[in-house]
């Protein structure tokens, strides 16, 4: 089984079986369309590639529009390839969150919230530099030593410093499903999901 | 924000308790699990405050027991609540009576609301 392509649309909470509060991303998922298959004769791999979300045809670069007829579908906003082992799927073949069963574990791909040019305390967790008397003056949040001196003679690469955070890609694994609504295609996971609201995410299962 | 509400509207069971606010006194009798057996239990106090919207919303109750005080938060929609019953209307001006942590003894007193 591949995956699904989805939109986060908010948190919410709801109560299990037994009685307790369960913390809930909604997630809309699919309906997916397959754009593309990949074989190993022809690409070495397998793979399909999904479609999620409708785009204007103007608003569509050609090569993408000529690739989106060949699976007989209109254009699609976001695509995204997902690993198959072994099932069969055609062209324009729609997917939807029919393949996920509660309780299910998944794995959620998105892109974090981007958090600006962050110090090295937020960005890596360091504990900033000792106390805040006995002399210190204004270093309180700052990394502190970044190494030796005149042997090596340089500042050694992939040092971690200050610098822009989030906005990357964040996977978070073994996601639990607690609710499925096959109606209006929504997700219901439990915990959080990484990016804002409206951003695309991608469910592997 | 719809398909929130929506998601709301279709998992969670709203349940229909009398009005109560900050200040008033009230009774929530919960069910709890013992082995396989569930019994009632009562807890009575002050409402603190109420928090959230819809079905998320949730309120705390602060009693003294003894002279340790306790808090308790509940969501308004929790299955494992069977009843809410007011004792008392508070007259206070706040929606969140935090200052009520401070105060014991006779400063902890929250008048009468007359009807």
């Amino acid at each position: 089984m591949p995956g699904l392509i989805g939109k986060k649309v908010g948190m919410t909470s709801i109560f299990s079986a037994d009685g307790k509060m369960i913390p809930c991303t909604v997630i809309e998922a699919g309906p997916c369309v397959v754009t593309q298959v990949k074989t190993k004769d022809v690409d070495g791999y397998e793979a399909v590639q999904l479609g999620f979300g409708e785009r204007k045809p103007k608003n569509t670069p050609q090569p993408l529009q000529g690739h989106f007829e060949k699976a007989n579908t209109s254009p699609k906003e976001k695509l995204a390839e997902f690993k198959v082992n072994g099932q069969k799927y055609e062209l324009g073949q729609t997917i939807t969150v029919e393949i996920f069963q509660e309780g299910d574990l998944v794995d959620v791909v998105g892109t974090s919230k981007g958090k600006g040019f962050q110090g090295v305390v937020k960005r890596h967790g360091f504990g900033g530099v000792g106390e805040t008397t006995h002399g210190q003056h204004n270093r309180a949040r700052h990394p502190g030593s970044i190494g030796p001196g005149s042997f090596p003679g340089h500042v050694l690469k992939g040092l971690r410093m200050a610098g822009r955070m989030g906005g990357s890609r964040v996977t978070v694994q073994n996601l639990k499903i607690v609710k499925i609504d096959t109606e209006k295609n929504l997700l219901l996971v439990k915990g959080a999901v990484p990016g804002h609201k409206n951003s695309f995410v991608i469910i592997e299962k | 924000m719809d398909l929130i509400k929506y998601v709301q509207e279709k998992f969670v069971t709203t349940k229909k308790w009398p009005d109560f606010k900050a200040g008033d006194t009230i009774t929530v009798t919960y069910m709890i699990k013992e082995g396989d057996k569930t019994r009632p239990q009562s807890f009575k106090g002050v409402v603190i405050q109420r928090r959230g919207s819809g079905a998320t919303e949730t309120f705390t109750i602060r009693k003294m027991s003894g002279e340790i005080g306790v808090e308790r938060i509940f969501p308004i929609n929790a299955p494992s609540i069977s009843s809410i019953e007011v004792n008392k209307k508070g007259k206070v001006r706040r929606a969140r009576i935090f200052y009520q942590r401070n105060r014991t003894g006779k400063a902890a007193r929250i008048k009468e609301k007359r009807i």
